[in-house]
């Protein structure tokens, strides 16, 4: 199908781009890598007024070092964080989980920020986001304020960003020494959205899982923090016990909805193996 | 009705300017206004790779990207790859082990496929199956579409210079 008629601007700063969105209210939307909203558009799910390109804002770019941590403009594309070295040493779990979304040709133009600000339940960046404990950075005409990614996603598809917010960055914390991190995902062919899939990261000391993060993706509305799981491993060695403990409290922490292709109960069967083989890798 | 955009693009090395409507994507307008009919449209929201184009040298679904965000952009469809003779021993081994029937995929395949050639040489043939997974065959079943690309693979890599 085709998409209805609708205007086009590439603001040239921020400000502009608040102008904009000020002047057309709801009837405004605004276009990142267009990977979800122009299919939306193409299949008239959606019939903006006006597009508002977020092409032209250098300051929406870029991965840079913030202390020994991380800044990542809302703007960078997924490719670019699958290649980045910096990624790679400071936030390995986003280097892992990058391959899983879509197809490269997808991938040279979907966003961080379009994936944060979509909030897709079976996407793999809200989920890696909440488990680095990052904060998103969220600029209106009104200011600057920064929301943790845990309070970050509100319901199926609804966030935190207001209709006059544009999310600009997403700072993550520095890795501790120890940190290590493993992404698993079980989709039913390559580049599909995930069946299942899970964030996890922590510390490693003494042959023991510390500060354990569990973050599901595809059971639930938003991503969810296993806290039961994560509670079952705080502190353990990741024996074949304490493994079977973790994935026992599963059921507390998800009560997935079946879908089209995967059953409720298959869902929380396939998250408890994600849970083993990842606690497994984590201690490894 | 929303004011048409001049929009302009480096198409296949030669720069054109048009005006179009902002709602017009890549791949309409490379086939409706230059006659560039060898990139096809068939589900219009990303998932059969069937348009697939190059921007600034690196793929893209033209379903989902818009000709006016392609303005003062290179792009590089099937015809330019045809001609320059970039892609001919790829289609050469499509041709040999029949990796197409209807041909309808057969551009964007080829696209992809030139794509993984450049940027991955080492891939196994899990890697390319991988790399492969956007773009919907309808007809030959992937397999000859895999020989094919491997047998171009190491080729390439044999013909390279250690
Ligand atoms: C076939 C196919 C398969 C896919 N598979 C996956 C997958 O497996 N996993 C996955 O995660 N994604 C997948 N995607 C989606 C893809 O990752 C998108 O790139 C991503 O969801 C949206 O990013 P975008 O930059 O393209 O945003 P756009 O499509 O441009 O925008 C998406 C939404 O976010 C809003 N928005 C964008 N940027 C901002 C901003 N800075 N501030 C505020 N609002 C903003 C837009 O207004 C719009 O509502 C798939 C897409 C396709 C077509
Ligand atoms: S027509 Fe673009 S992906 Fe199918
Ligand atoms: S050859 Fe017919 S769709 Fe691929």
């Amino acid at each position: 199908m085709k998409a209805s008629s609708f205007g086009y601007a590439r603001p040239a700063s921020l400000a502009e781009a608040f102008a904009l969105l000020a002047r057309h209210g709801e009837g405004a939307k605004l276009l990142a890598g267009g990977q979800s909203l122009i299919p939306s558009l193409n299949m008239r799910l959606a019939a903006p007024e006006l597009l508002v390109d977020l092409g032209a804002l250098g300051e929406l770019e870029g991965i840079a070092p913030l202390g020994q941590g991380l800044r990542i403009g809302a703007r960078t594309r997924h490719c670019e964080i699958e290649r980045s070295a910096l990624v790679a040493e400071r936030a390995p779990l986003l280097a892992q989980a990058a391959p899983h979304i879509a197809h490269v040709a997808i991938r040279n133009r979907g966003t961080l920020g379009g994936s944060l600000a979509l909030a897709d339940p079976a996407a793999e960046w809200p989920a890696c986001c909440v488990a680095l404990g990052a904060q998103i950075v969220i600029a209106s005409a009104r200011g600057e304020r920064r929301v943790a990614a845990e309070q970050f996603f509100k319901a199926l598809y609804a966030t935190e960003l207001a209709a006059d917010e544009i999310l600009v960055a997403v700072e993550i914390p520095p890795p501790a020494p120890q940190a290590r991190s493993v992404f698993l995902e079980l989709a039913r062919r390559r580049g599909d959205y995930a069946m299942v899939g899970l964030a996890a990261q922590a510390n490693r000391t003494d042959g023991q899982l510390r500060d354990v993060r569990l973050v599901f993706l595809g059971v639930g509305a938003i991503p969810v923090l296993a806290r039961h799981a994560m509670a079952a491993i705080e502190g353990k060695a990741a024996d074949a016990a304490a493994i079977a403990a973790a994935q026992h409290e599963l059921s507390k922490d998800l009560s997935p909805n079946g879908d089209l292709y995967t059953s409720a109960e298959a869902k929380l069967h396939l998250a408890r193996v994600l849970t083993g083989r990842a606690l497994a890798a984590l201690a490894r | 009705m929303n004011p048409m955009l001049e929009t302009t693009i480096t198409v296949n090395g030669t720069r054109v300017t048009r005006r179009v409507e902002p709602r017009t994507h890549l791949v309409d307008f490379l086939r409706e206004e230059l006659g560039l009919t060898g990139s096809h449209t068939a589900c219009e929201h990303g998932v059969c790779g069937a348009c697939t184009v190059r921007v600034d040298g690196e793929i893209v679904r033209g379903c989902l990207t818009l000709a006016v965000q392609a303005n003062g952009r290179a792009v590089d469809t099937i015809e330019g790859l045809s001609d320059s003779g970039e892609i001919r021993d790829l289609q050469a081994a499509f041709h040999e082990r029949n990796a197409l029937q209807c041909g309808f995929c057969t551009p964007g395949v080829l696209m992809t496929a030139q794509e993984l050639l450049r940027t991955r040489p080492a891939a196994t043939r899990d890697e390319i199956r991988d790399f492969m997974s956007g773009n919907l065959c309808r007809c030959t079943g992937y397999q000859s579409i895999l020989d094919a690309i491997e047998a171009v693979l190491i080729a390439r890599r044999q013909a390279r210079p250690a």
